[in-house]
């Protein structure tokens, strides 16, 4: 299950609508060994397209390193699409390789409505949690 | 000569766990089969034939060794070396 505030759903939210078209990307950092995310990292797509995203290099760098100074991990990593529903794709599962992250997927495909979804992916395998999200 | 590798946590199961391993070479290229022969068959998680795989991002110190001179980055004693695989995906 993904434990989320309220507040870090909807900047999630504001993120996706905020680069569509283009996919949206992040990582939510939260203390390590813990399951809490709680810190909101906005990563820049440096693939800057409709249909696939990357974390620039460097800023994955930077963050990864600030994240292990202050004894954090990434406890969710999101991105949107924007055209397809929110279930993870073929390249989505072959690039998950943050074993303890919680896989959160938007759609920005509709105009008035957000889908919100997340998933656990291990070795290949997709399994979609519940979200409870905390007011 | 000895050249601080840091891990993730993905391939850790390669070095026994381990975070933060040595390595030796004077290019990238060989300090990869230098690990590869202490923690066998992380060389083919980072190696695609004779390149870098495409989604595996190697760094040494801060700069992404793709705009370094990729396997032939030069390394040397006091370097660091990163490995994190590349966060991606997409609609397909």
């Amino acid at each position: 299950m993904l434990r989320i505030s309220r507040e870090l759903v909807d900047k999630i939210i504001e993120h996706a609508r905020k680069d569509h078209p283009d996919e949206a990307c992040g990582v939510i950092a939260g203390p390590l060994g813990g399951d809490r995310p709680e810190r909101f990292i906005a990563m820049e797509n440096a693939a800057r397209s409709p249909t696939f995203y990357e974390f620039d290099s460097s800023q994955h760098l930077r963050v990864w390193r600030e994240m292990d100074d202050r004894d954090e991990g990434p406890v969710v990593i999101y991105h949107s699409h924007t055209m397809t529903e929110a279930y993870p794709s073929r390249t989505d599962i072959s690039y998950a390789n943050e074993p303890d992250a919680h896989y959160v997927l938007v759609s920005t495909r509709e105009q008035d409505t957000v889908e919100f979804r997340s998933y656990r992916i291990l070795d290949g395998s997709v399994t979609e949690e519940p979200v409870d999200i905390v007011e | 000569m000895a050249i601080e590798v840091r891990i993730p946590t993905i391939l850790r199961t390669y070095t026994g766990g381990a975070k933060v391993v040595e390595g030796s070479g004077s290019t990238l290229g060989e300090l990869i089969k230098n690990l590869d022969a202490a923690h066998a068959g992380i060389g083919d998680r980072l190696l695609d034939g004779e390149k870098l795989r495409r989604f595996v991002n190697v760094y040494k110190n801060d700069e992404d060794v793709r705009f370094l001179g990729g396997l032939q980055t030069p390394v040397a004693d006091g370097d660091t070396v990163t490995v994190l695989p590349a966060v991606a995906g997409g609609s397909r």
